[in-house]
């Protein structure tokens, strides 16, 4: 195990190396300059010129390469251009709304669609079954920003059972230890602003998990139609062990294999589902970042977050694979 | 100076600007720069808030919450030039000069009174004797002359470009240690309120330039504790400019909360009447649409630019809306480097094709002007007389004919996903003219694309575009502010070489006083709408939204808008 985890974080190495290369150039291929975004209408000549200079723009594109290189070498992963902030610092400081919308999205994913799915493969044909297939349908087709506007006009504008925006009311003012607002709350004994913070995410994780839910529910229940057929589950049947243990044991234990792989898969697809739901919600986590930084072209941070996010998708694989392990035997074995 | 009195000061607001030029050319008689035209139904609006304001109960609730389009860029104002870094420093900062209220004029604020000599080189300002700064540095002569002795001695690197210090390098020109040499030359401290700056060259606008909050007085001491910077290193992040902004202003920095929150709490101390309401949040909705239901849903008192397609909806919600006094200018560019553009036959068919009227009263918010000249009619040296163009298709075909254009087919470029004070539905405005444009017999063919950096770098960095839609907000009320940046010289945005018009545009801009100013720019503008580069189309009105229970607030066509008579009612 321990020697497949090894083998596993080298071969992130250079992948990692490669995408930033691909990643330098793929940035400064995209139209237009970061000098006039960041000037804006009040650019002259003189002034753009100034800022490519500053910013070392003007010097062949291997020399800025090989700058790029040796300062990720050394961790600086730049400051970007336009709002003068480190990238990892901006990164760190954003990742916890992130973390959050994701999060909810997932439980939603997982503590709805393997029970759900579960009884659909268990009752298959029956009409629950057929109501929780064809639901999860339209949930996999709807599109994520179409439900998140959706949701929004509905609970937030309408009914005005949530709030539209943001993650905290602007009129509570409460300390940020960790930039978890929810976590915060409960731990500083605020807990009408942890309450407060976990409205403000439910309609953006009930926009963001809608996707994940259903296909959690479609996969799980294809996954546990098949097991409930295999010999050993005949076997444990007619050797009269509880329904509770053969479901358990021998059914759901097996099933939810390629479940774990698919919500890795997920939440990979989550982060980027993150730019939109963000952006609807108007919550400044790392999805919201990027899109301003593609606006003005913002080299460092595009570069940096993009990089950040592999990362995090690489280390997520890496832990769904270790965790096959956990749930077969028959893995941690070979 | 409490609002009572800021009201009798805008009633008398003529005298007041006759007195303010006179000031600084030396006692001499001046035109009052007034257009004499009827005030516009937003400068009406602003004077009954103005008026409301004064008679609205001294207190409410504690906390007004404003939301604004964007994050400030930082805390020192000095290195910013957009709209919601200085939304932010008004509150906390305040200059030597200010605003008449509802206007665009230069008004006392921390200096009581200024004078100009006749070469419009040397100023010299009178000061208040009873001001603090937040961290309890007294505010005097010498304050002022740190100020601009720290304003010249920026460093060299980022500090002295133009993304981090525009407004310093375009109104004098460069730094201690640069090439280009500053016009500031020295301050003088002559007593504790008296304080004079000397310039190398004229500079008339140099009085309303110091109402920009970029020249707000900040506390020396925190700028030395917290504000240093070496060469090379970037001034927009020290600690000053992300925890310890220190100015003079009614509200005091409590906290920032990057990308969701600034925290303003009211400055005990304060010279001038205390503030209504005791906190202030200034709260970050990049979106329209999510400002619009933040504020039907109560997680908002206020906030800027309501697009106009929404304002039916706010107001029936029983959301007040305030119209700012339109400082701009919304305008279609006509790019000469394209043939038969440069033809003036074909601009002034283009220009006698355009119903601005329907374009203001389709694509802009209700109380927009039509414009007939490239500079708003509340600024110094806009002229009544300058050529105009009335809506004429027939006329507009005739001189098609004339030209030789007949089949004349046009790429018509546009911005999309974007709203700006000038220009809230581009889309909608670039429709309807597109519309009048065919109905002459011209062939449009429609160019959209994203605002930055794609549609600036298509207008302002290439030669490939035709007519395009594109506009501007002042800084402040100088006709230099607007030609001059349109038509100072060779632009890629409009594609001609007119030496006459470069050289009248700068000769203007050296003279000493702004009464010898306005005839001059007074002919420019005439001379510009003969030679018709481009259409001025109207002075939209921004908007803003209040909820209902909001009163106090008056707006300001240059944004000078501090929110200290602001009060929410419980």
């Amino acid at each position: 195990m321990l020697r497949f985890a090894v083998r596993r974080i080298g071969l992130m190495v250079p992948t990692l190396i490669g995408l930033s290369l691909l990643l330098f150039f793929w940035v400064r291929i995209l139209p237009g300059d970061p000098a006039r975004s960041l000037l804006g209408q009040r650019a002259t000549p003189e002034g753009i010129e100034r800022l490519n200079e500053l910013y070392g723009f003007d010097q062949p594109i291997w020399k800025q390469y090989v700058t790029y290189v040796s300062a990720l070498a050394r961790g600086d992963f730049g400051q970007s251009i336009d709002l003068h902030e480190p990238v990892l610092d901006a990164f760190i400081d954003k990742l916890p709304t992130t973390i959050e919308v994701t999060f909810v999205a997932l439980l939603l994913a997982v503590a709805v669609g393997i029970p759900l799915g579960y009884y659909a493969g268990r009752h298959q044909g029956g009409w629950l079954d057929t109501a929780i297939v064809s639901t999860s349908l339209l949930g996999v087709v709807t599109p994520v920003f179409f439900l998140a506007i959706l949701l929004k006009y509905v609970f937030a504008d309408q009914l005005g059972l949530l709030p539209t925006q943001g993650r905290q009311d602007a009129r509570i003012d409460v300390d940020h230890p960790t930039n978890f607002y929810v976590l915060d709350g409960l731990i500083t004994g605020e807990y009408a602003a942890a309450w407060d913070a976990l409205q403000h995410l439910i309609l953006p994780g009930l926009a963001l998990g809608t996707i994940p839910l259903a296909i959690v529910v479609r996969i799980t229940r294809a996954s546990v139609s098949d097991v409930v057929h295999e010999d050993y589950v005949r076997t444990a049947e007619a050797k009269g062990l509880y329904a509770g243990t053969i479901n358990r044991r021998h059914i759901l234990r097996n099933a939810l294999l390629p479940v774990v792989t698919t919500i890795g898969l997920q939440l990979g697809l989550l982060l980027s589902g993150a730019v939109l739901t963000e952006t609807v919600f108007a919550l400044d986590g790392i999805g919201n970042y990027l899109y301003d930084a593609i606006t003005v072209r913002d080299y460092p941070v595009l570069q940096g977050f993009i990089l950040f996010i592999a990362l995090m998708y690489s280390i997520i694989n890496l832990l769904v694979d270790l965790s096959y392990g956990l749930i077969d035997p028959r893995v941690r074995v070979s | 100076m409490n609002i009572r009195q800021l009201r009798r000061g805008v009633a008398l607001s003529t005298i007041g600007l006759l007195g303010t030029l006179a000031l600084a050319a030396c006692g001499s008689d001046a035109p009052s720069g007034d257009s004499g035209e009827a005030a516009s139904a937003a400068e009406q609006q602003c004077q009954e808030l103005l008026d409301a304001s004064a008679d609205a109960p001294d207190s409410g609730g504690d906390t007004f919450v404003f939301a604004a389009s964007s994050d400030p860029a930082m805390l020192n104002p000095f290195f910013a030039s957009d709209g919601e870094t200085f939304r932010v420093a008004r509150q906390i900062f305040e200059g030597l000069v200010g605003t008449q209220p509802c206007t665009a004029d230069p008004a006392p604020l921390l200096a009581t009174d200024w004078t100009g000599t006749e070469d419009g080189k040397s100023y010299t300002f009178t000061l208040r004797d009873d001001v603090t700064f937040h961290d309890g540095t007294e505010f005097n002569a010498e304050a002022v002359c740190s100020n601009f002795e720290y304003w010249v001695n920026q460093p060299k690197g980022p500090a002295q470009s133009e993304d981090v210090t525009y407004y310093w390098i375009s109104l004098f020109k460069g730094f201690r240690d640069s090439e280009t040499p500053s016009i500031y030359d020295s301050c003088e401290a002559t007593s504790p309120t008296e304080v004079t700056i000397n310039l190398t060259e004229p500079f008339a606008g140099f009085v309303p330039a110091m109402s920009l909050p970029a020249f707000a007085m900040q506390s020396p001491t925190a700028i030395e504790k917290y504000g240093q910077v070496a060469d090379e290193e970037d001034p927009t992040t020290t600690q000053y400019a992300l925890k310890y902004p220190t100015g003079t202003g009614p509200y005091k920095f409590v906290e920032w909360n990057r990308g969701e929150n600034v925290r303003l709490t009211a400055f005990e101390d304060y010279w001038g009447d205390q503030p209504r309401t005791q906190n202030i949040v200034i709260t970050t909705i990049e979106d329209t649409g999510a400002k619009r239901d933040a504020l039907m849903n109560g997680d908002i008192d206020a906030f800027d630019l309501v697009a106009p397609g929404d304002i039916r909806t706010l107001e029936e919600a029983g959301v007040q809306i305030i119209n700012r006094p339109a400082f701009n200018i919304l305008y279609l560019g006509i790019n000469q480097a394209q043939e038969p553009l440069d033809d003036l036959k074909v601009r002034q068919a283009i220009a006698h094709a355009i119903n601005k009227e329907d374009v203001v009263n389709q694509t802009l918010p209700p109380g927009s002007e039509v414009a007939k000249e490239f500079v708003p009619p509340i600024v110094n040296g806009y002229s009544e007389d300058v050529q105009e163009y009335p809506y004429d298709p027939e006329k507009a075909k005739q001189l098609l004919a004339e030209a030789g254009a007949e089949n004349l087919t046009l790429e018509f470029n546009y911005p999309v996903d974007i709203s700006r004070p000038y220009m809230p539905s581009p889309v909608e405005t670039f429709n309807v003219i597109r519309t009048q444009l065919e109905d002459v017999g011209i062939k449009v063919k429609p160019v959209g694309d994203q605002w930055t950096p794609d549609y600036l770098e298509l207008i302002q960095g290439t030669e490939n575009h035709g007519i395009h839609l594109l506009g501007w907000t002042g800084d402040y009320n100088d006709t230099d502010n607007f030609l001059g940046v349109f038509f100072g010289r060779e632009s890629s945005e409009w594609g001609f070489d007119n030496p006459e018009l470069f050289k009248a545009l700068t000769e203007a801009r050296q003279l000493p006083t702004v009464e010898e100013q306005q005839p001059k720019y007074e002919a420019i503008n005439e001379q510009v709408m003969e030679f018709l580069p481009g259409v001025p189309i109207a002075h939209p009105v921004p908007s803003l939204a209040f909820a209902e229970n909001i009163e106090g607030f008056y707006p300001s066509p240059v944004q000078d808008e501090p929110f200290t008579y602001v009060v929410v009612n419980e």
